[in-house]
């Protein structure tokens, strides 16, 4: 297991241990089994147009976070991506949602940007990387945001 | 091949040389033409693993098109390499396509005319067009038998800028294009810290260059490329190009850029574009380069 890994949350640390040791080919695979579950939020949670306050910075295939709270504070991830090729956003809404939704909100603002890479691989291009963290940067956004309310109402 | 086919709605466009550009409906119709091999180049490396063009094979720009160490193209002897694999001889027509409009596959497009194969198309509307077709995708990996190809050596000065080029380039008072977004021209932008490759320590853009970013080109809600008169109001009526105009393009790595320079070239007819691959990751990066801030 790589440096850093222990102090990501357990589930995600666990997808970055199943992606370290595979090649390029078997990457790809993975990824876009993640990518065929992707749902989009069910309109209960969002509708369109989705609002901007919800669009992941820098990411050009439109992706759009969302969070809701769950019974014990912590988050409950959402994700539209409007780029019907955009399968990189949707295989990492998936992931994003599978290893973050649950989880301690101080671990998810905590997460290290470089899991990007560490998931999808260090020859990602520029475009591609920048979106991505975007939708990492919201998901976090929304985990900060949670803590900051909860320390007001200490 | 059917001409009729391959030019009826691109030829209406006013392009200087709309045989650059097939349609998806030439494409669907030549799957099995032993002359024309189909090649997918994406940015999203997903894309073609998860279902692709029948056929087709995938030329990545990551893997395929660069030196495994030095920062360059790959050489004769790696492209020679490259075209057996995939299956092209001197003769084969080539037929790009791709995600994003096509950029990927207009920079794939250009590392190949470095090695002057001209049998040489892109699809018009690329990937996006051709699944909003509904035409077919397989996740098969298709096999082509292995050609030979004896390539010309790389030709760098025909299509190619580097940095002491572009500072004469700039001295001169020649054109320059910066397709990057806004934010990257005016210097707002630079890179995420976190990313490994493309990294650049100073912002902003090379003296004298005028921003036209590269998707201003393509019609978002397809992909295929603008009319000819539309390009001309943009390259032309907003910044003051010509077709005999000495110019050259840059983005960040050159890929953008690449697609900006198969528009000037085959679309508008341009005799005289350059692409500066070095693009802003070098200019930025490099010592006591002149840098144009507002």
């Amino acid at each position: 297991m790589s440096e850093g890994v222990e102090a990501l949350p357990a589930a995600l640390a666990s997808v970055v241990g199943e992606f370290e040791s595979v090649d390029r080919g078997l990457r790809a695979e993975m990824l876009i089994e993640y990518a065929d579950q992707f749902q989009e939020v069910p309109a209960d949670v969002a509708t369109r147009p989705w609002p901007e306050s919800a669009r992941a910075p820098r990411c050009e295939s439109d992706a759009y976070v969302f969070a809701t709270d769950q019974p014990d504070g912590r988050l409950k991830l959402w994700f539209a991506v409007e780029n019907p090729q955009g399968l990189s956003a949707k295989a990492w809404a998936v992931l994003l949602d599978e290893t973050l939704s649950g989880q301690p909100l101080e671990q998810v603002a905590r997460v290290p940007h470089d899991v990007v890479f560490k998931i999808f691989g260090r020859d990602l291009s520029m475009g591609k990387g920048q979106g991505l963290l975007g939708m990492l940067e919201v998901v976090q956004h929304e985990a900060r945001r949670r803590l900051e309310r909860a320390r007001r109402s200490d | 091949m059917s001409d009729t086919v391959q030019f009826a709605d691109i030829a209406a466009r006013g392009y200087a040389q709309p045989e650059v550009l097939v349609s998806t409906e030439w494409v669907a119709q030549n799957l099995t033409n032993p002359n024309v091999r189909i090649v997918e180049s994406n940015e999203d490396s997903l894309l073609y693993p998860s279902g692709h063009i029948p056929g087709a094979v995938q030329v990545d720009w990551a893997l395929d098109l660069n030196d495994p160490i030095r920062r360059d193209y790959l050489d004769r002897a790696a492209f020679e390499q490259l075209m057996a694999r995939i299956g092209v001889t001197r003769d084969t027509t080539v037929v790009f396509y791709g995600d994003k409009s096509n950029w990927w596959a207009c920079y794939a497009f250009w590392v190949f005319q470095l090695f002057g194969h001209t049998h040489a198309k892109v699809m018009d509307g690329g990937r996006l067009k051709w699944e909003k077709e509904k035409r077919s995708l397989t996740r098969e990996m298709p096999k082509h038998a292995i050609t030979s190809y004896g390539a010309a050596e790389r030709d760098d000065a025909r299509i190619r800028a580097f940095r002491d080029e572009v500072l004469s380039h700039i001295r001169a008072h020649k054109k320059l294009v910066d397709v990057r977004s806004p934010q990257e021209f005016t210097g707002e932008r630079t890179h995420m810290p976190e990313y490994p490759q493309e990294g650049v320590l100073r912002g902003g853009h090379i003296p004298g260059a005028r921003n036209v970013p590269w998707a201003r080109a393509a019609n978002p809600d397809d992909g295929t490329f603008k009319d000819a008169a539309a390009l001309r109001g943009i390259y032309e009526g907003e910044v003051g190009l010509a077709p005999g105009d000495d110019i050259i393009a840059y983005c960040r790595i050159g890929e953008r850029s690449s697609h900006t320079w198969f528009v000037l070239t085959y679309l508008l007819g341009y005799r005289n574009v350059r692409n500066y691959d070095g693009s802003w990751t070098e200019w930025g990066n490099a010592v006591g380069m002149p840098i144009e801030r507002p």
